[in-house]
């Protein structure tokens, strides 16, 4: 077993006391799986990564990482974010090589390897050019390449996706499960699209809110090499009413009524 | 059921076609921008040439252009002129660099690091509020009165701002790009030198740019009390003399100096740090 969750809690302490945002959370990811967590804004699904991560630190229970326990940050753990991360001043060769840099690897290795991941994201032709050249897309492909350089046990990524427009963010799903097929790495992917989790993730985690705790864990039981047809597959249809339900059921409706309310109030006064 | 907009008894306001001066945040034409840059070029020379040739003030109180660059050839062909500029120059050159070889790892590590921020932040914000210029006669105490107590009053004067300035800069390093560095295997210092000090490089430079004006106002303020030369020390030189063309001449040096470097700071943010640019 690769990474291991187990009783995971984490707490803040705010103004109005102590808010817990993750609750008991217990989960596993294997080498080479593709594993997704699914939630709704406030599940702390990004603390849960940040945790993994180790940019922050659990009020209880344990992470371990290849029989480690997570203490810190560290280059086993590549970490792909929501915002564009790319280091402006440096070509894209240079931003994939960053990592290996800072671990000491003679510069002639490292160009060598930074070459072989910009050409898994097809992206050898712009080594030379520079972050602010590239689409949204591009970016992400780039901030893939460089986490993946430093060979990590698991990479991480927090809604790696969401800043794309829709037809982008479908190309980078079948880019981003073309790379693992290739690469064999273990990826474990949050999100609160639960089209893309079901697309993506041979399990799901599914992530209640407030606190933050897993509801239920899927088995995706579909061929490993998707393409977006297999959206029209019954199969997968089940699987995406499926997890819905189970976010419908844990989202609460109340939330969203004042809102609905306060605006038909408004109309009816103006009239 | 569904509610009307309110009719509106004034047209909706329109985008400045017709009118790009008053374009709000938006770019204008190029030839409106030189145009506009040379009336603020020139206006205030024709008004300087009217005022002077109108006779209403003194030659010696208001002399004609002519008159100052009579007085700045002079000024050249005795010598003056350039020995002035150089003492002033190599004395700025020196308190400058000398805050900032102090000032730039100081407000890195004060951005980078709340602990020094508190540790520091307090006496720097009472410091920086002392008039630098009050330091003079401490310096003359301290330093006696030859380029030493010149060169700590220009740094006095802008190290403190050249600290918090940086360290303003520092405290705006995108979290996510010090993270990313951190998942990528990286150590604190490997951060800070490789992370947050690149991603500074054009804001310090700029910083530089602003804080030269003032170590140009200090070095004049230091030459006026005690020196033998100096474009500080010619002007007070001039004014025992009551030689206002050359007051005026040694000014008009003073701005394009300042104006000079302003712009190579400029070109050289532009030439290192294209990647900071739009």
């Amino acid at each position: 077993m690769s990474l291991v969750i187990s009783q995971l809690c984490k707490c803040y302490s705010t103004h109005n006391g102590s808010i817990e945002a993750l609750h008991n959370i217990n989960l596993h990811v294997d080498p080479g799986e593709f594993i997704c967590v699914v939630g709704a804004s406030g599940s702390g699904k990004s603390t849960l990564l940040r945790l993994i991560a180790g940019l922050e630190t659990p009020t209880s229970g344990k992470l371990h990482l290849n029989g480690r326990e997570i203490v810190g940050p560290g280059a086993d753990r590549g970490m792909v974010f929501q915002s564009y991360t790319l280091y402006p001043w440096m070509t894209l060769q240079k931003n994939v090589e960053f990592g290996l840099k800072l671990q000491g690897i003679s510069p002639k290795d490292r160009r060598d390897r930074a070459s072989y991941y910009l050409e898994i994201v097809g992206l050898t032709q712009f080594s030379r050019a520079y972050p602010k050249e590239l689409s949204g897309g591009m970016k992400q492909r780039v901030a893939i390449a460089r986490a993946l350089a430093t060979q990590p046990a698991v990479l991480l990524m927090d809604e790696p996706f969401g800043a794309l427009d829709v037809q982008t963010r479908e190309m980078m799903q079948e880019f981003l499960l073309d790379v693992w097929r290739r690469t064999n790495c273990t990826i474990l992917t949050i999100t609160h699209d639960v089209r893309e989790a079901v697309f993506l993730a041979q399990r799901v985690y599914v992530l209640s809110s407030h606190p933050g705790t897993i509801d239920h864990e899927f088995q995706i039981d579909l061929p490993r090499d998707r393409t977006v047809l297999i959206e029209r597959d019954a199969q997968f249809q089940t699987y995406v009413a499926a997890i819905q339900d189970r976010l419908r059921g844990l989202s609460k409706l109340t939330e969203t009524w004042p809102l609905l309310h306060e605006s038909t109030t408004q109309v009816n006064l103006r009239h | 059921m569904t509610p009307t907009p309110p009719a509106s008894s004034s047209p909706l306001p329109t985008l400045d076609r017709d009118r790009p001066f008053w374009r709000l945040a938006e770019d204008i034409p190029l030839a409106l921008t030189w145009k506009l840059m040379a009336i603020s070029t020139f206006t205030p020379l024709l008004l300087w040439w009217l005022l002077s040739a109108s006779n209403w003030i003194s030659d010696k109180f208001l002399p004609s252009p002519i008159d100052v660059v009579q007085a700045l050839i002079t000024l050249w062909d005795r010598g003056l002129l350039l020995q002035d500029t150089q003492a002033s120059i190599v004395r700025v050159t020196l308190g400058f660099l000398l805050a900032a070889i102090v000032a730039t790892p100081i407000g890195i590590l004060m951005g980078a690091f709340a602990s020094i921020r508190a540790l520091l932040e307090p006496a720097i914000g009472i410091l920086r509020y002392m008039p630098a210029p009050a330091f003079v006669p401490l310096l003359i105490i301290y330093l006696g009165i030859d380029e030493a107590p010149k060169i700590a009053l220009i740094f006095i004067g802008t190290v403190f701002f050249n600290t918090l300035m940086i360290m303003d800069a520092g405290k705006f390093v995108p979290k996510a790009l010090i993270e990313t560095a951190y998942t990528l295997g990286g150590s604190r210092w490997q951060i800070l030198s490789q992370v947050i000090w690149p991603y500074i490089i054009p804001n310090v430079l700029d910083i530089f740019r602003v804080n030269m004006a003032a170590s140009w106002n200090l070095v004049v303020v230091a030459e006026l009390i005690a020196a033998s030369e100096g474009l500080g020390k010619r002007i007070e030189l001039a004014r025992k003399f009551l030689n206002t063309d050359e007051i005026f001449a040694c000014l008009i040096v003073l701005g394009l100096i300042g104006f000079v470097i302003d712009l190579s700071f400029r070109i050289l943010i532009r030439k290192t740090c294209a990647w900071s640019l739009e």
